[in-house]
């Protein structure tokens, strides 16, 4: 009789995981897409990129030490950016932290027309045409948004639309215990 | 089966060909190893294809990159260092030997196990049993 139960436990066994997996997966728990970053935890790269708002001027990363802010990569093509906007605006109303923005692989003056158009979260926005900035951060599809703390180091990564939910579930907190806010 | 192997060049001829159309280097030594390098790195983007395949244009940014650090003498290990420190293992096609990934490893070698170990036991009742008794059930 028993010789029916190792295979039976097995199947049941395997099948549990899968199920567990799938709801996982079903929830929005567990997104088979997203990367670990291992960013997270080391110190933030730097940048030194020209602003959209006046390419002469440039937004440089170490003008940002000491104190927390939040990085977000995002670009005019974008349609996930187009949806986290209304979030980025209330984040900068709320004055929790500074939003630095990156334009990811975008053509200037049309990022100067979307943030006229749609209200400027920003505090400073570099230009990443090139792209390079981006592949420091490991950044593989906009947008994604980083908290970095006080102690320069890479504290959340978000990949996909930042919303109310995500940002009071996920950077919160980490900003609490960072010290800023 | 002519279909199938008709089928299957045509997949593959497609998986083959690469987006860049000019050589990289005219060095063919340095070309050889850009063109193994693009091939083992997965676009992030699109994580179906390798960044040699891919045409999005994160791919042919991190194309530029491992352009320009084999140009400036940069070793096959340091560009996949570089790739991993910023995009993880999961942009290597060949991941790392690393606790997180012993099960990954060792998942074909523990299958093959249990199925030679199956399959033996199975075989060694069925030899031992008249040949005129009911068959088992090939638990």
């Amino acid at each position: 009789m028993w010789r029916y139960f190792i295979p039976a436990a097995a199947v049941l066994v395997l099948g549990g995981v899968l199920a567990f997996a799938l709801v996982q997966i079903g929830s929005g728990h567990l997104d088979v897409h997203e990367i670990k970053s291992p960013l997270l935890g080391k110190l933030a790269p730097g940048f030194v990129l020209p602003s959209v708002a006046d390419p002469t001027v440039r937004v440089e990363s170490r003008a940002l030490a000491g104190r927390p802010y939040l990085l977000n990569v995002w670009g005019t093509w974008c349609a996930a950016c187009e949806e986290e906007h209304p979030a980025l605006i209330a984040i900068a109303q709320s004055g929790a932290v500074p939003l630095i923005g990156i334009d990811w692989r975008d053509n200037r003056d049309e990022a100067v027309r979307y943030l006229a158009q749609r209200g400027n979260p920003y505090r400073e926005v570099g230009s990443d045409a090139d792209g390079r900035a981006a592949i420091e951060w490991g950044v593989y599809g906009a947008p994604e948004t980083f908290l970095v703390g006080a102690n320069g180091r890479v504290l959340v990564k978000h990949i996909g639309a930042l919303t109310a939910e995500v940002w009071k579930q996920k950077f919160v907190p980490q900003l609490v215990a960072a010290g800023g806010g | 089966m002519r279909v199938l192997i008709l089928v299957l060049l045509a997949t593959f001829g497609v998986a083959a060909r690469a987006i860049d159309t000019e050589a990289a280097f005219t060095d063919p030594a340095l070309q050889a190893r850009y063109d193994h390098l693009i091939h083992e790195l997965r676009c992030v983007q699109c994580q179906n294809q390798s960044i040699a395949d891919s045409p999005v244009g994160l791919a042919s940014d991190l194309r530029r990159e491992v352009k320009e650090l084999l140009g400036s003498g940069s070793t096959d290990q340091q560009i996949e260092r570089f790739m991993t420190d910023r995009y993880g293992d999961f942009v290597l096609y060949d991941p790392p030997l690393t606790p997180r990934t012993y099960l990954l490893w060792g998942a074909p070698v523990l299958l093959l196990m249990l199925t030679l170990g199956i399959a033996g036991r199975v075989i060694i009742r069925r030899s031992r049993a008249p040949l005129d008794a009911e068959p088992e059930d090939p638990a």
